[in-house]
């Protein structure tokens, strides 16, 4: 492999609270130095970065690549691909497939396939057997065969004894359980966020409660039994209350959260008739809570970005409302979605090293994988971005075999040029180089 | 006379109040047909027709049905299975195979809220909406509207009570839009469980308790407790309900003088209303069923734009 020397960009760093002007010299797939005025030696690849946004590469730590069991809809090879487009050099895969990766054998399949895709795919095993909620899985062994993490995302865990007995096992061989967290009865049969706007579409409505109280008691039983918890796509303004609040007295708690709630309001349901692309779950909320999450972001109360890509076959989505799956699909434009945030600044204080710490340097202090800095001696994985690349949100063309997005057509200013996985290009200028 | 300039009748929400007078006024005109001994126009022949139910329904369907004989148009019903079984045809392909047989109207009750939306986004006929899950009944609404106009001469400035499980009700959506639109003063009442979770954007006031909510109104609307919608645990039992919100003489006994009874059927007597009051000479419930045909007629003339040949 030939070194690579990036340029001239203005690299940001969150890792080490840098942002300026220098160069990057890479080879053995490590960072070796980043210096300004770094020269070439004649075999060195170089990449002219002027201009250009260089970071450490993202991490989107929640995905659902749906393999095994579901390979029509996405499976690792293709989702690695759309990681890759996206600007992400590592993913991390949810547990809910088909079977269960809720067994050591599950994660070896899918870090052995991840092992020939185009970036770095972390499994997440099962916290319960089969998603079920009622024993504890194999956290210890699939631990052992590469899991970073563990969740029943897609399902809260109802039982609150499993729930405690599940944080304080995983705290024993230290690692980090994921909450998605809802009460199933009070979100029982909701399509869309409980308010005005179900309402008056007649659609049964997810309140705000189901989250919130499920998330209380997490935190509740995080005091009793110690451990780290993670909190996935946190949608309520009530939640980031509670984060606020738990984080203050010191719990071990971080939260991500979405794109698509950061954006996007329940008006986009009534104002796409019904489109079954703006059905996910948690759903997508009010604006009070849409603001409250960008003020949680910006505070600290949420720790990271992470686009829960959920995707789904066109035929699935393509029925009413009620019978339609859950889930956006998002991994090829979360980097620009939230570019384009920064570059129309409508979002005051939102900065770029700011992003880049939710989409990076977080993501992977919170997993403990390698990545999210660019110390020398650590992965040449980086992103290179353009603010001044705009696009027009295409699923058609898109890597995912899913195009469930309701942004389609919208147009972003700012996208990513660059993914570079230990020190391999894997895509330049939109282009996947395998 | 003008036509609607829309494809679809999915709601009154999206709709003006020059349009539900235009549908109402073209109802009147329908109505003169339906008092004829012969009641048929060949307004619509040659015109084709799908009656679509996926929910049981009698009134509705029955006069959907005939107001497409009353208006010669070729027609034919089909009994949809619920889209929701994993084998079954999807919704888009069982009106895509019909709608190359030359269908240019599809009317359709569906289960789903949003599903005449979806319906209509996917083909080019005219999609009617006759019943979408929780959300709109339209054709309901225009006849409840036509059938207080023909009594009271207006809506403007009467009170309407609606009263019962709104939550559920596509019917109540339905008023709620339609009734405001054209000036009438829209009150709910019921237990707060079977209120929707939040009627700000429906700008109505919600009383518990049914005395307060009917004083002094023209019209009191009892809605069907829809048995099959109930997600459990809403109230405790219809003994209860009818006991604490059941409509009879005694319970509205503060509204006016002339009130109008109303109910959009299929009652459930002695629960949600008495048959004292439901068969009593304010009951106006089957004259709302004949104006559905009329109205009926009306919408199918307006969307299908028939040329004038009477």
């Amino acid at each position: 492999m030939k070194p690579l020397l990036i340029k001239e960009g203005r690299v940001i760093d969150p890792s080490r609270k840098f942002d300026g002007q220098a160069d990057i010299l890479i080879s053995e797939g490590k960072i070796q130095a980043v210096e300004k005025n770094l020269k070439p030696s004649p075999e060195t690849e170089v990449i002219d970065a002027a201009g250009l946004i260089v970071m450490p590469g993202l991490i989107d730590m929640h995905v659902h690549l749906r393999d095994p069991g579901y390979e029509y809809k996405e499976d690792i090879f293709s989702g690695a691909r759309a990681a890759a487009a996206g600007g992400f050099t590592a993913v991390a895969a949810m547990a809910n497939t088909d079977p269960v990766s809720d067994d050591p054998s599950v994660i070896g399949y899918i870090h052995d396939r991840a092992a020939r895709a185009a970036v770095r795919v972390y499994p997440l095993g099962a916290l319960t057997k089969g998603l079920e909620g009622k024993e504890l899985a194999e956290l210890g062994r699939m631990k052992q065969a590469g899991a970073v993490g563990f969740s029943d995302d897609g399902k809260p865990v109802v039982n609150g004894t499993i729930m405690r007995n599940a944080l304080l096992y995983a705290s024993g061989i230290d690692t980090l359980v994921i909450a998605h967290e809802e009460d199933s009865h009070l979100a029982s049969g909701g399509m869309m966020h409980e308010g005005p706007v179900s309402s008056v579409l007649g659609l049964r409505g997810i309140p705000s409660a189901a989250e919130e109280t499920m998330l209380a008691r997490d935190l509740m039983l995080l005091k009793l039994t110690g451990g780290r918890l993670h909190i996935a796509h946190v949608s309520t303004a009530g939640s980031v209350d509670l984060l606020r609040r738990a984080k203050g007295e010191g719990l071990a708690v971080t939260a991500e959260v979405t794109p698509h709630h950061l954006l996007l309001t329940d008006r986009a349901v009534k104002n796409s008739g019904y489109h079954t692309n703006t059905k996910v779950n948690p759903p997508l909320r009010s604006e009070h809570d849409r603001q409250s999450l960008w003020e949680g972001l910006l505070d600290g109360t949420i720790d990271a970005i992470a686009s829960d890509h959920a995707p789904h076959h066109a035929d699935d989505k393509d029925v009413e409302f009620d019978f339609a799956p859950f889930g956006i699909a998002g991994l090829e434009i979360t980097l620009p979605l939230m570019l384009d945030e920064f570059t129309s600044g409508r979002i005051k204080k939102l900065t770029l090293p700011l992003l880049v710490e939710k989409m990076s340097t977080s993501p992977a202090t919170i997993l403990g994988i390698a990545g999210g800095s660019l110390r020398p001696g650590s992965p040449a994985d980086i992103t290179i971005a353009d603010l001044a690349q705009s696009l027009t949100v295409n699923p058609e063309a898109w890597h995912s075999k899913s195009g469930n997005t309701p942004f389609a057509g919208r147009r972003l200013a700012g996208a990513p040029v660059y993914t570079i996985v230990s020190g391999m290009v894997v895509m330049k200028e939109g282009v996947l180089t395998e | 006379m003008q036509t609607l300039r829309r494809k679809d009748i999915l709601g009154l929400e999206e709709m003006s109040a020059e349009e539900i007078t235009l549908i109402l006024e073209t109802a009147r005109s329908m109505r003169e047909i339906m008092q004829r001994k012969i009641k048929k126009v060949p307004t619509l022949r040659g015109r084709s027709v799908l009656n679509l139910f996926y929910e049981p329904s009698t009134r509705t369907k029955a006069s959907f049905e005939l107001a497409q004989k009353y208006m010669s148009a070729d027609s034919v019903s089909v009994a949809g299975t619920s889209s929701s079984l994993v084998k079954g045809e999807t919704l888009k392909d069982t009106v895509r195979n019909v709608e190359v047989m030359g269908i240019e109207c599809v009317i359709m009750r569906h289960p789903a809220s949003g599903s005449s939306h979806y319906l209509a986004h996917n083909v080019e006929a005219s999609v009617i909406n006759a019943g979408d899950g929780m959300h709109e009944h339209p054709t309901q609404g225009l006849l409840d509207m036509f059938t207080i106009l023909d009594k009271k001469g207006r809506l403007e400035e009467l009170k309407v009570a609606i009263v019962g499980d709104i939550r559920h009700s596509r019917v109540a959506r339905s008023n709620l839009w339609g009734m405001q639109k054209m000036g009438a003063e829209v009150v709910v009442a019921g237990p707060p469980t079977l209120m929707p979770p939040d009627l700000t954007a429906f700008g109505v006031k919600a009383f518990p308790n049914v005395e307060e909510a009917v004083e002094n109104a023209d019209v009191v609307m009892a809605l069907r407790l829809q048995k099959e919608r109930q997600e459990g645990g809403l109230f405790p039992s219809l003994r209860e309900y009818s006991e604490l919100y059941g409509l009879t003489p005694q319970r509205i006994s503060g509204a006016k003088e002339d009130v109008l009874i109303m109910h959009p059927g299929p009652m459930n007597r002695g629960v949600e209303i008495s048959s004292e009051l439901a068969d009593g000479p304010r009951s106006i419930i089957l004259e709302q069923v004949t104006s559905g045909v009329a109205v009926r007629m009306a919408l199918l003339y307006l969307l299908l734009g028939g040329t004038k040949e009477e």
